[in-house]
């Protein structure tokens, strides 16, 4: 790492003894990165965009919220009555929590459809499975600490699935709840680790980039880079990308929260919680209904708890499954309708995770359950095999060149 | 230029999917009554000030006999056109209890702007028991807190009607809104309950209108704030999301034209 070009004799002065400028100028100014990039590229940097919009949210928010079970939702109508634009921050940070989920699950997707996951991108691969895993307990606590009727009983079900663990189930979700029953002691805990949750969530961003620089990011033909004429620096080419990216999608996020800011959230959770009185539907946030579809799916409760930790670490297990030489869906055929089928199954599963769990809606359910499994377990490792792949091209400039040339005539 | 179009156009899709279509099964349509229309509906929409005035008088000389208003204070209704002294004297008619005095005797004081709406019942089991066992709910948040939201407060106040025949309806009163039809609120507003200081004709339709009114403010005293600042928000996101790709097309056209 050269720090020629660092500026001035004070950093330069610095970085000689802690190269910490010129590790950013090799992170966010030098970094090669693959001339190719179509916007689906976006999500990461977008990700830790709304990463930081909740923690700059939630630091302000904390700083007005009482955690007691007595004082929760008044100092929460505090926040959005009395506080200075606390109606804005705390929109800013319900309505972020959703966007995280959106930006992150496209992520993840841009990620299934490319085989961003596979050698050697492995690792790169499980800190963002890592991550996203963060992000959940994350979001669910948060829910709990506005203490209405949804924070509340969804607080109960989610722990109650822990009573599932044969033998010391019972002890477990006493442990978690610091009692008998979900309590002050619950919502106090919560409110500490869901404070200290985002700072993990960032630690391990850090070695999330710092996987993803080791090799490169991939791209959308899921070739390497042969030589430096397959790259460009990231800046400018892809800050002012990301840059024109993040403003379209922040253009929507204000639009949600300044004209729909309680669209995605339950009214039930403008009642104070009740232990006395169960709403008629309890339906976790729209970002975990998926995985409230495969808990439901299973007739046992154990088996349902299994099968839906299950959909989740089934993917660190993905790099092996997937038998198929060629990273990108673009060459693989069949590998492209099964990615589509696979995106539709989870929409049908999170449209389930809404509807009550009677008649059809558990039919459905059920055969969308199996067919999530049955993508990974069965159709990844068999269409690697039997797939003829189309012919990879000889480089990315090769073939974005080619493209340009032709778009210009 | 085409897969730049493809791409955006698929983005507009997914988000529009996950927002209009995906989220809906979170608000559990049930009633598919024909949504109503109100002043604050849309971009535009505010609360009709005039309106939420009245609602605070029916409020006031009805619903306040049973309901709380606990979240709101009495200084929020600069908020609908009051002026200071108005508060003062609005909020003068009530009494809170004072703070423990020199001798530590706690009096009565009058109520000031800066307190919160006063409670008809010192506790919740104070207004259970007087209310048959059902706890009449603080109406602060009642907007917000429904599905169906303004709709279907409209549509619950107009909905006493004569019960079915053979409906059982000793637990409280018939109305065809309320979800099992069996509500413990008796039939709270008849049309002429109140004398508008306005002047107003005080019609059913249009108590129950000027109460949507006013409680969708205390649910949201936000709103026209909300409202107008979301727009030169909005503005200013599209002006830079042009800009910003006005700048993405120029920096790269060196590099589609592959001389970086």
């Amino acid at each position: 790492m050269s720090n020629k070009n660092i500026g001035s004799k004070v950093i330069g002065w610095i970085d000689y003894r802690l190269p910490i400028f010129s590790t950013l100028k090799h992170t966010l100014v030098d970094y090669p990165t693959p001339r190719n990039l179509n916007y689906w590229w976006n999500f990461g940097s977008l990700a830790g965009i709304f990463l930081l919009i909740q923690i700059i949210t939630g630091i302000v928010l904390a700083m007005h919220y009482t955690p007691t079970v007595e004082g929760a939702f008044a100092s929460i109508e505090h926040i959005m009555r009395d506080v200075n634009y606390g109606w804005l921050i705390r929109y800013i940070h319900m309505n972020g929590s959703s966007f995280f989920f959106i930006v992150v699950y496209i992520h993840v997707f841009r990620g299934l459809y490319y085989g961003s996951y596979k050698s050697p991108r492995e690792v790169l691969w499980w800190l963002g499975l890592v991550i996203l895993l963060l992000m959940m307990a994350t979001a669910f606590m948060g829910y709990v600490l506005p203490w209405g009727q949804m924070s509340f009983w969804g607080a109960t079900v989610i722990t109650n699935i822990f009573s599932a663990v044969p033998f010391v189930g019972t002890t477990i979700v006493e442990w978690l709840w610091g009692g008998f029953a979900v309590d002050n002691a619950l919502l106090n805990r919560f409110f500490a680790l869901h404070y200290l949750f985002p700072f993990l969530i960032v630690a391990v961003v850090i070695l999330h980039i710092v996987a993803l620089h080791t090799h490169g990011s991939n791209n959308p033909l899921g070739i390497d880079k042969k030589g430096p004429q397959d790259s460009i620096p990231f800046h400018p080419y892809y800050t002012i990308k990301d840059l024109f990216g993040l403003s379209f999608v922040l253009t929507i996020f204000a639009l949600v929260v300044f004209y729909a800011p309680d669209y995605l959230g339950h009214p039930d959770n403008y009642i104070p919680a009740d232990p006395l009185k169960t709403p008629a539907h309890i339906v976790p946030e729209w970002y975990f209904l998926p995985f409230y579809a495969i808990l439901r799916a299973v007739p046992d409760k154990l088996g349902g708890v299994i099968a839906m930790i299950s959909a989740i670490l089934i993917l660190f297990v993905l790099p092996w499954l997937d038998t198929s030489k060629v990273r990108s869906a673009t060459f693989r055929p069949m590998y492209k309708n099964l990615f589509w089928i696979l995106l539709v199954d989870v929409v049908i599963l999170t449209w389930i995770g809404g509807s009550p769990p009677e008649g059809n809606f558990i039919l459905i359910g059920r055969i969308a359950t199996i067919y999530y499994f049955t993508h990974f377990l069965i159709l990844m490792p068999l269409v690697g095999v039997i797939e003829t792949t189309k012919p990879l091209p000889n480089s990315i400039s090769e073939s974005v060149l080619k493209k340009s040339i032709k778009g210009d005539k | 230029m085409f897969i730049i179009n493809k791409t955006l156009q698929i983005f507009f899709i997914l988000t529009i999917i996950v927002f209009f279509d995906l989220t809906n099964v979170n608000a559990n349509s049930s009633n598919n009554t024909t949504e109503m229309h109100f002043s604050f509906d849309g971009f535009f929409g505010v609360i009709d000030k005039a309106s939420a005035r009245r609602g605070l008088q029916v409020y006031t000389e009805v619903c306040s006999g049973c309901h709380s208003l606990k979240y709101v204070s009495y200084r929020n209704l600069s908020g609908i056109g009051f002026s200071i002294d108005q508060i003062k004297s609005f909020a003068s008619q009530f009494e809170v209890l004072a703070d423990p005095d020199a001798e530590g005797e706690v009096n009565m004081r009058q109520a000031l702007p800066s307190d919160r709406f006063v409670s008809p019942y010192n506790n919740p089991n104070q207004a259970k028991a007087m209310n048959n066992g059902a706890l009449p709910p603080d109406l602060s948040l009642i907007i917000k807190a429904r599905v169906g939201g303004a709709s279907y407060f409209y549509r619950l106040l107009n909905g006493y009607k004569g019960a079915p025949e053979n409906f059982d309806t000793s637990n409280g009163y018939y109305n065809e809104a309320y979800s099992g039809h069996v509500i413990a609120m008796p039939q709270p507003l008849y049309g002429e309950d109140v004398e508008y200081l306005d002047g107003t004709e005080a019609t059913l339709e249009q108590e129950v209108i000027d109460l949507v009114s006013f409680f969708t403010w205390t649910g949201q005293p936000e709103l026209d704030e909300r409202k107008s600042m979301g727009f030169r928000v909005f503005l200013f996101l599209v002006f830079m999301t042009g800009i910003l790709f006005i700048s993405y097309k120029k920096i790269w056209k060196k590099v589609k034209a592959g001389l970086v």
